[in-house]
């Protein structure tokens, strides 16, 4: 079992909410992967059981949506965004600065498994760009020094074994 | 570390003002608050509504107002409400659009982190109006923190009896879900908001039947957008009059608008419809003029979906029909300004980017165009333009315009038509010379 019994609850609990079950399948993704980090077809298969609806349903929904990571990724899951408005303040650069700070590519893990860089699209920061969200938190008017000390904070926060 | 957007806006004029009134407590982080929410006045047009309008009063008097949608099409939020049939046999519906997701909009994102409660406030006032019993929310996946703020808003709101069963005893019911999406722009489009919120891929649906008629779950459905339903208590309490006084005759009211790109000074800025675009980028009280003191090459008026204006056309009014007039639109209200060392070629590449990574699928047109689009326009940014080219370009726009079942792909090819009709010179330079007319580097800043 992937999901927790706590997490199936909360799924359970959320499908209550609804006029119909099948709703529940967009929140039901957001409380799996704010527990795994990630979705899966094994994880789709508990929702469907707990929702209980077709598991292909989910899978179906599950690989429209672009804010779940489909396969493992690391702790601190670095989303940069790379539109217009960021892009004029250097998003492009921010994008070069993490790949050449962490010392990899985006997509890839660092090999310590505490971050993974990808590029997003429009997360409504445009006044404040550039910026990056980082799991669940946004980030703005980035520079260079605020990029190294969130870095060194959350590497720091990493090793303390401090939670996410 | 910010959970809280550290936005600029123009709260301290806004409280000044008699007119402007969405941005007035955003800088007050009590705001959120329902004690201090009530404490403005806040609940007062949802009460007025419960004991002495009726329905259709409600509805008469946002048609009278003359309130138009602010998520980007303009349209009159009142007639909207009207369209749902009389016929009671099945469940109505609001929803609430906050997929804000358009580039360069960030308009809503303020409003729900900053003042939740208003927009409870206008999402109860709209559901009366239309006889709705459970309204939604739609939050984008991205906004946790903005769907947490607003779930404990909501958890007030019961709280204090402003939402449940016979409210204020009015003998009327209303619930509220707060639902969050999965990181899809095209959920901003209402149809395929409502598959979304159905739990499906999130394509839109072909109209008619629009959703007034057959919505979610197959019902009566309105869809609103966060600004428009934030403005709603404000029509009540002042009335229709005050509202349609302020503005130009066919653009009532106020707009936030979410300014970006090569300013100093980027914000959400709220100003009366008819202000002028060139203030809003020059004054120092707003823009504070561009970046580095260099010269503006271009401004896109209404975010990333709408024609560009070159520096010649900045002398425009802030409302729907003078931005139509000047060949674009005032859309989500999102002004993106770029300065003279910005290639076009590169800020294309960009916006078609975008657009091709959220095409849902749906509709062929959409989906190979968008791919074919980036390819070519990538090529041809990273050097390898070939003649032809650009005529390739503008026939898959003229290909895709009207040709799919919701606005999406009139979206990406409408900056496109636009960058190569006002820059067609620096377009061809690109092809011939493999490079760009004007170096286009911008380095992530310096400092704290």
């Amino acid at each position: 079992m992937m999901l927790t019994a706590e997490t199936v609850a909360r799924i359970k609990e959320a499908a209550t909410r609804y006029p119909q079950r099948k709703s529940a399948i967009l929140p039901a993704l957001t409380i799996a992967y704010r527990q795994i980090g990630h979705l899966s077809g094994e994880v789709y298969d508990e929702i469907a059981d707990a929702l209980k609806i077709p598991a292909g349903e989910v899978a179906e929904a599950a690989s429209f949506y672009t804010m779940f990571p489909k396969k493992p990724v690391g702790k601190y899951l670095i989303q940069v965004c790379h539109n217009i408005s960021c892009a004029l303040l250097g998003a492009e650069s921010l994008i070069s600065y993490l790949e050449e700070k962490l010392g990899v590519q985006v997509g890839e893990v660092t090999p310590d498994n505490l971050f993974t860089i990808v590029r997003v699209e429009c997360l409504g920061s445009c006044a404040t760009a550039p910026m990056m969200q980082i799991n669940h938190d946004y980030y703005e008017n980035l520079t260079r020094q605020r990029v190294d000390s969130i870095i060194e904070e959350l590497t720091a926060k990493a090793k303390a074994g401090g939670p996410s | 570390m910010s959970f809280y957007s550290p936005v600029r806006t123009n709260a301290q004029e806004v409280a000044a003002s008699d007119v402007l009134h969405l941005l007035r407590h955003v800088e007050d982080p009590a705001q959120v608050k329902i004690d201090t929410y009530e404490s403005h006045g806040g609940y007062q047009a949802w009460r007025k509504v419960l004991a002495s309008m009726t329905p259709e009063q409600v509805t008469a008097e946002v048609k009278n107002s003359g309130l138009r949608g602010r998520g980007g099409a303009g349209f009159p939020a009142g007639m909207k409400w009207g369209f749902i049939p009389k016929d009671p046999t099945k469940p109505r519906y609001l929803v609430c659009n906050a997929d804000e997701s358009e580039p360069g909009t960030c308009k809503d994102r303020v409003l729900l982190e900053r003042d939740p409660h208003a927009v409870i406030e206008g999402m109860a006032i709209a559901s009366y109006a239309i006889g709705c019993h459970l309204m939604f929310i739609y939050i984008r996946g991205e906004f946790g923190y903005s769907a947490d703020v607003m779930q404990k808003a909501m958890a007030e709101v019961y709280q204090k009896g402003h939402l449940g069963s016979n409210v204020h005893g009015s003998g009327y019911d209303l619930e509220m879900i707060v639902h969050t999406g999965g990181g899809a722009y095209i959920c901003g489009e209402e149809t395929a908001l409502l598959n979304s919120l159905e739990g499906r891929r999130g394509q839109a649906r072909i109209k008619p039947p629009f959703p007034a008629i057959s919505g979610l779950y197959g019902c009566p459905t309105i869809i609103n957008n966060v600004e428009t339903l934030a403005s709603v208590p404000h029509v009540i309490n002042r009335g229709s009059e005050w509202y349609k006084s302020l503005g130009t005759e066919k653009s009532t009211g106020t707009k936030i608008f979410s300014l970006s790109g090569h300013v100093r000074q980027p914000g959400n800025y709220e100003l009366v419809l008819g202000h002028s675009l060139k203030d809003l980028i020059y004054s120092p009280q707003y823009g504070g003029g561009i970046l580095g003191d260099k010269k503006l090459k271009g401004v896109i008026p209404g975010g990333s979906s709408t024609p560009f204006l070159t520096p010649d056309k900045i002398d425009v009014a802030l409302d729907y029909e003078s931005l139509a007039e000047a060949g674009s639109m005032l859309g989500s209200g999102a002004v993106i300004v770029f300065h003279e060392e910005t290639c076009i070629v590169w800020v294309i590449a960009n916006l078609i980017r975008f657009y091709r990574h959220e095409s849902c699928g749906k509709c062929t047109p959409c989906r190979d165009g968008t791919g074919w689009l980036e390819h070519i326009i990538y090529r041809i940014e990273r050097g390898g333009g070939r003649p032809g080219d650009i005529e390739k370009i503008e026939s898959i726009c003229e290909n895709i315009l009207g040709r799919t079942v919701c606005p999406l792909g009139d979206a990406a090819v409408m900056p496109i038509m636009s960058a190569i009709k006002l820059w067609r010179d620096e377009w061809q330079y690109h092809v011939e010379h493999g490079k760009c007319l004007v170096e286009t580097k911008f380095e992530l800043a310096e400092g704290n």
